[in-house]
Order: C-alpha cells, then structure tokens, then sequence
C-alpha cells in the first residue's frame, strides 16, 4: 500500500488525523447501511422469484385458453369482442424511501361497474375459453402489477447495494490502510527530527560547557602568573 | 395518473386490452423499441414488453433499469418462457451481492 505523497509536517498530521476518524466513521456507517439494504434486499429477491414463477405459470394457462380461444374464432370477432374493454386500472404512483433510495410504489385499482362482469362482449358470438381467458386474466393483474413493483425495487436497490458494497471496500482496503500508514509515517518523520534536534542541542551544551571551561582555564592561570 | 403498456405480438398481448391495459402490438424489436421510447415518454408507469422482443432490445431496457419509472417488465409469450425474467432476477441479486446465492443450487 503506498502512503499518500505529502509533507510531514505536525499540520499535516492533524489534518490527516482528522480524515482518518471521518473515514472510520464514514465506513461504520457504510457497512451498516449495506447490511440493512442486504437483509431487506434477499427477502425482496426470494419473494421476487416466487412472484414471477406464479405469474409466468398463470400467464401460460391464460395464453393456452386463449390461443384456443381464437383457433375457433374468426381473428375479426375476437379483436372486435376485445375492442371496448369495460374494465380499466387506475395507477397511482408514490414513493417510499428505503434506506435513502426512492423506490416507487404503485397503487392501483380497477374501474370495473362489477367485479363479477368484466367481459366486454356478449356471449353470443364469443367462445367460452375466451371467457376463461379473460377470467384468468384478470386474475393474474394484481399479480403482475406487484411483480413489476417488487422487480423495480429490486433493481433499484441492488444498484445502491453495489454502489455501497464499493464504498465500504474502497474505505475498509484503501482509504483507511493509506491513512494509517502515511500517519505512522510522519510519526516516524516528526520523532525522527525531535531525536536529531535532541541531540545537536546536547552536542551544542557540550560545546558550550566546554568553551566555558577553557575560558576559566586561562583567567585562573592569568591571576596565577600575576 | 398513470397508465400500464404491454408490448408484444398481437396473438400474445391482445386479451390484455380486456382487462383495461394499453396494448401495443410489435412485430420487430426495432419497432418495439420506438414504442417503447415513445410510451415511456408519455407516462406510463409499468410497461410490460413479451420475452421474444426483450431478448433483443437489452440494451434500450437498461436505460431504464436505474430510473424510477418506467418499470419494464419482461413477461412470458404465447410462446412461453425463455427464462429471461428469471435471469433478470438473478442478475440482479448478483449484482447487489457479488455472488449468485439465492439460484446456487439451479
């Protein structure tokens, strides 16, 4: 790991010292917001494949019913039979925030007059699998409706998920790593010149001390010699 | 308000109409796609477009994937299921993971 490229200097050091607490803090918080999306996201997952396995067996009856449906109606009776649908869904869309990621939440409902009478056509010229088609159909609507609100959520909070799973590893292996070391290094640095100037200061004592010495020396022998 | 689409061939989406879904027949992908752009500019919430055209239009759906809205949604044709909805899923767990740990054993 190398160290980031900076003076050592005390300034530097607290500067230094001060991003290392924000990146521990930053990571902590990082690693509990992905361990949340995660326990949220494999409970979304696993019901977001069940989700699909049901509608997609649902789905294949329906088209089986009616793809029999139109082998024994003519093409124009059917789509003329399908033309004015009596029934609609009202979409409401919202948002709710999980975990700082907006997912959307859809609310629907269906305008049908009678939940019972959704067939926009009259029996007479209509088969009954088209009947049962349109049956199973509206079945399997709130099904697929919440699928496609479980599968944008999904989607939406694996992307976050990788976004933080990145961030707590770029912080964990390289961020904090750097810091640490370059910290250590102008330790090292700081302690290092404290011990060279202990020493010149020592050795000037000395030298001093010594001078001192001599000049008494000489002044003694003078009073001597007088 | 917001509306629901289902794109894909006409054999396939027309009994959606019954149940008050827009539908919007395709024979091509390259058609789908231009449908697909047009009516997810027009606000539609949730558009579900058929396995046998989204196999082909991967690249346009991403645009969306990280949006809020529209919500594509890959479902199975007359035709059956190509699995692709499926392996949306596990896309997306892998992605979120790192590691495909809910299909492991499939």
């Amino acid at each position: 790991m190398e160290r980031l490229n900076v003076n050592p200097t005390r300034m530097m050091l607290t500067t230094l010292k001060r991003r290392l607490a924000t990146a521990r803090r930053g990571h902590k918080l990082m690693k509990d917001k992905r361990d949340q999306l995660m326990k949220g996201f494999l409970e979304l997952a696993r019901e977001n494949k069940r989700l699909r396995e049901e509608v997609e067996k649902e789905l294949a009856k329906v088209y089986e019913s009616f793809s029999v449906a139109s082998a024994v109606m003519s093409q124009e009776v059917l789509e003329e039979a399908l033309m004015f649908p009596k029934q609609g869904v009202e979409l409401e869309v919202s948002g709710k925030n999980v975990m700082s990621v907006d997912v959307p939440v859809f609310d629907y409902k269906t305008t049908a007059s009678d939940s019972a009478d959704i067939y926009p056509y009259g029996f007479a010229s209509t088969s009954g699998e088209l009947d049962a088609a349109i049956y199973g159909l509206s079945g399997v609507l709130p099904l697929m409706l919440d699928l496609a609100a479980k599968e944008k959520e999904a989607a939406m909070l694996a992307a976050e998920l990788e976004k933080t799973r990145r961030r707590v590893n770029a912080l964990e292996y390289v961020k904090i790593p750097q810091l640490e070391m370059t910290i250590k290094y102008i330790v090292m640095k700081l302690d290092e010149n404290e011990r060279g100037n202990q020493t010149r200061l020592m050795k000037v004592k000395d030298m001093i001390l010594k001078e001192a010495i001599e000049e008494k020396r000489e002044r003694d022998e003078e009073a001597y010699g007088a | 308000m917001y509306k629901i689409g289902v794109i894909g061939d006409r054999e396939s989406i027309l009994g959606f109409k019954a149940v008050g879904i827009e539908v919007f027949p395709c024979d091509s992908h390259e058609e789908a796609e231009k449908v697909l752009k047009k009516i997810a500019e027009e606000g539609f919430a949730i558009i579900y477009v058929t396995e046998q055209l989204y196999k082909d239009m991967l690249q346009q759906v991403a645009e969306y994937r990280d949006s809020r809205l529209p919500a594509v949604i890959p479902i199975p044709s007359k035709d059956g299921s190509l699995g692709i909805g499926m392996e949306g899923v596990k896309k997306s767990v892998e992605r979120a993971v790192g590691a495909d740990i809910l299909f492991g054993g499939e």
